[in-house]
């Protein structure tokens, strides 16, 4: 009887202090590299869905710097405050996966009721699958266009790219002879977008035109000094270093604050257009083509569930949740889904209202269905480092660009041999 | 036998709290916060990190494996470490002769009796109470090949290189903005110390036609030497351990040029993931720190000068 009374006042203390409450409250983490307003505001609103139909569930995102994201998401990892949900960029996502870092996430697909995974084309899995498992929803599939400063390049009595394509001259070379006549003008050409001669895998968007890659196939020898990479670098070296059409090293040029006639990126950066009284007459056009003819070159973002998470398995439900048909769709508006069904014009254009159908098919669709990504691989920071600091001497206007190349091979095959 | 017996009878009966080991006592109870706080937050860590470079710790993984002297030998066998440690060299000996001879002479011109001495005091101190990070990016664009250090150096007919994107500018780069940054705090060491010197010196070298120059190296420098020692211990220990303004500037590069040995460390813990031979790097930089700072000390019977 005393022991039972006992029980019950302890209970009741516990209700009353609300320590129960806490027991049963679950909060979700997911780790991401935007700030910006808009996205985080969309989260919220699907996080506050989700919130509404699982009583006890707080859903938070943690803007983590992008310079740095995979570091400081490493450092959570070790210090064991691992949030349950991150970003991930497909060039982090093998090291993830074959650590056993992230939850396997088919199951909760397969019985998450309306999901339907094959409405996602094989392709858009495999990166984020390992020995025929999903480790990673593919978030973002964002193809990389040229924005276009009509008003600047007209200014400069250059041809714009849309007339370009007119004419079915839209290719590299064109693309870097207008971007040479604006930069005459004391304006900036071509600005390939984050690349700031440090990320070069940026550069993929231009050398991609060439059918060059970084590595072989199977990820095992260097491929920056085979015959498409040199001819690729010595027109980019060509571009920067002689035409003047890119700006170069160590010169600040932001095409949206209107610095520049052209910039590579993705079309999320398209909320970044001034308004108002900065506002210019701007366009968004398809890559240019290359010696191998047009192409398209796609970034890749998954979201994953941390193994070590509090409630891998609620996390997950969440991002099956997340990436549902009905949230994709909204979504869309900032990241170009990898799902089918809402690969569509109309999807896409009531989502981008800033964007026509006619640019919508021919950067986003097209470029979906027919880019090319990253070589993915393993240990890629270091191998990144390795490029960064082996490419350093390439952005020299007397650069021995065969030499450089095969140098930075010499000292990238041993890494890549031991992957 | 008697007398002895007595004797001790007579004496009072001491307990054990005793007038010393009280005032014993009272010393470590005063001591005790830091000396928690030094064995929470350094001694610990200090082993833990000792500890982690006998693993191989894979953060993904979860997986934590004791490994012996694997990374120490790795360490050994490492091809980029002699670039890493000459780049540290390099970098460490820049900074300590600029920021010292800089703040030296900042200090002999701030020591004289004119006006609006205490404004350039503080205009040349206010570096060091602004944030590091600020400081770095605000340098950052001054260096661009396009930014406001060029800018100036055309107005007089010179076309400025690309600071950050040549080996040899980069590195000096580096040294320049940490020097500057830096320097206010050692010329105010510098001009503590030349207040210090006993006018009469002076005044008697002067009486004996002793010049300037010699006054400085005789009288002056002699009589600094502790300062300058304790100056130098604070640069060198704080050279090797620059991290940010890499980051910031150059993040290592071009090439390796600016990779110093704790940007190096940095990036096999935090970048490769190697937190095991980045443990093994940080307990090579404190043995580097350790005996440089004991080399210093041994030097001072040499060359620093003590009044008693």
């Amino acid at each position: 009887m005393r022991r039972t009374m006992l029980k019950t006042t302890l209970a009741a203390l516990a209700v009353t202090t609300g320590l129960v409450a806490p027991a049963f409250s679950q909060e979700l983490r997911m780790a991401i590299w935007s700030a910006n307003e808009a996205h985080l505001a969309l989260f919220n609103e699907i996080g506050a869905e989700f919130e509404a139909s699982h009583p006890g569930v707080t859903v938070t995102y943690d803007s983590l710097a992008f310079e740095g994201y995979v570091t400081t998401l490493t450092t959570q990892i070790a210090g064991g405050n691992p949030p349950d949900l991150a970003w991930l960029f497909d060039t982090t996502a093998p090291d993830f996966m074959a650590a056993g870092a992230l939850y396997p996430l088919t199951d909760t697909f397969a019985k998450t009721e309306g999901y339907d995974i094959a409405d996602f084309p094989a392709a858009t899995l495999t990166a984020w699958s390992r020995d025929g498992v999903q480790y990673l929803y593919p978030f973002s599939t964002s193809p990389f266009g040229v924005f276009v400063n009509n008003d600047m390049i007209k200014a400069a009595g250059a041809k714009t790219p849309a007339e370009l394509i007119a004419a079915g001259e839209w290719t590299w070379d064109n693309a870097i002879a207008t971007a040479a006549t604006v930069a005459a003008t004391g304006k900036q050409g071509l600005v390939v977008r984050d690349f700031d001669f440090k990320i070069w895998e940026n550069l993929a968007e231009i050398y991609a035109g060439w059918g060059a890659h970084p590595w072989s196939e199977d990820t095992k020898s260097c491929a920056f000094n085979s015959k498409e990479m040199v001819d690729a670098m010595t027109f980019i070296h060509d571009a920067i270093f002689v035409k003047k059409a890119l700006p170069g090293p160590g010169v600040a040029a932001d095409f949206f604050a209107g610095d520049a006639a052209m910039t590579t990126t993705q079309i999320s950066r398209a909320s970044l257009l001034p308004k108002d009284d900065k506002a210019f007459d701007w366009d968004l056009v398809p890559l240019p083509s290359g010696p191998v003819g047009d192409y398209a070159w796609v970034g890749r973002a998954g979201i994953g569930v941390m193994a070590n998470a509090k409630n891998p398995e609620l996390a997950a439900e969440f991002l099956a949740f997340f990436s549902s048909k009905a949230n994709v769709a909204k979504l869309a508006r900032f990241f170009p889904p990898a799902r089918q069904s809402l690969l569509t014009a109309d999807v896409l254009s009531a989502a981008n209202p800033l964007l026509t159908k006619e640019q919508i098919e021919a950067v986003v669709i097209r470029g979906v269905a027919t880019g090319q990504s990253t070589q993915q691989v393993q240990n890629f920071a270091q191998l990144q480092q390795t490029v960064r600091a082996g490419l350093d001497g390439l952005w020299q206007p007397q650069a021995d660009i065969s030499g450089v190349l095969n140098s930075l091979c010499d000292r990238l095959n041993p890494l890549l041999a031991a992957n | 036998m008697t007398i002895a017996l007595d004797t001790a009878q007579a004496r009072p009966k001491r307990g054990f709290w005793t007038m010393a080991r009280r005032d014993a006592a009272t010393g470590y109870l005063f001591i005790a916060p830091q000396l928690i706080g030094i064995i929470i937050f350094v001694l610990i860590p200090l082993g833990l990190v000792f500890w982690y470079s006998l693993h191989e710790w894979n953060v993904l993984a979860g997986s934590f494996r004791f490994t012996g002297a694997a990374n120490y030998e790795k360490l050994l066998s490492d091809p980029a470490i002699g670039e890493v440690m000459s780049v540290t060299a390099v970098f460490s000996a820049g900074l300590a002769a600029l920021n010292m001879s800089m703040a030296l002479g900042l200090a002999l011109l701030l020591n004289q009796k004119l006006r609006f001495m205490t404004v350039f005091r503080t205009l040349f101190f206010s570096p060091v109470v602004v944030s590091l990070v600020a400081w770095t990016i605000v340098w950052s664009f001054l260096l661009q090949s396009n930014g406001g250090i060029n800018g100036l150096l055309q107005m007089i007919g010179v076309e400025g290189p690309n600071w950050l994107r040549n080996p040899t500018t980069a590195m000096i780069s580096v040294i320049v903005v940490q020097a500057l940054k830096n320097v206010g705090l050692n010329m105010i060491l510098f001009l503590a110390a030349l207040q210090g010197v006993p006018r009469e010196l002076f005044e008697a070298a002067r009486v004996d036609g002793v010049p300037r120059f010699k006054q400085f190296y005789r009288i002056t420098l002699p009589m600094i030497s502790p300062t300058i020692l304790l100056a130098s211990i604070v640069t060198i220990v704080g050279a090797l351990q620059v991290f940010a303004q890499i980051m910031i500037l150059t993040q290592g590069g071009p090439g390796f040029s600016t990779t110093v040995l704790v940007y190096y460390l940095y990036q096999q813990a935090f970048q490769f993931y190697l937190f095991g031979y980045g443990s093994t790097l940080s307990i090579v930089l404190l043995v580097i720190v350790g005996a440089l700072t004991f080399i210093q000390w041994q030097l001072r019977r040499k060359f620093v000068f003590y009044e008693n």
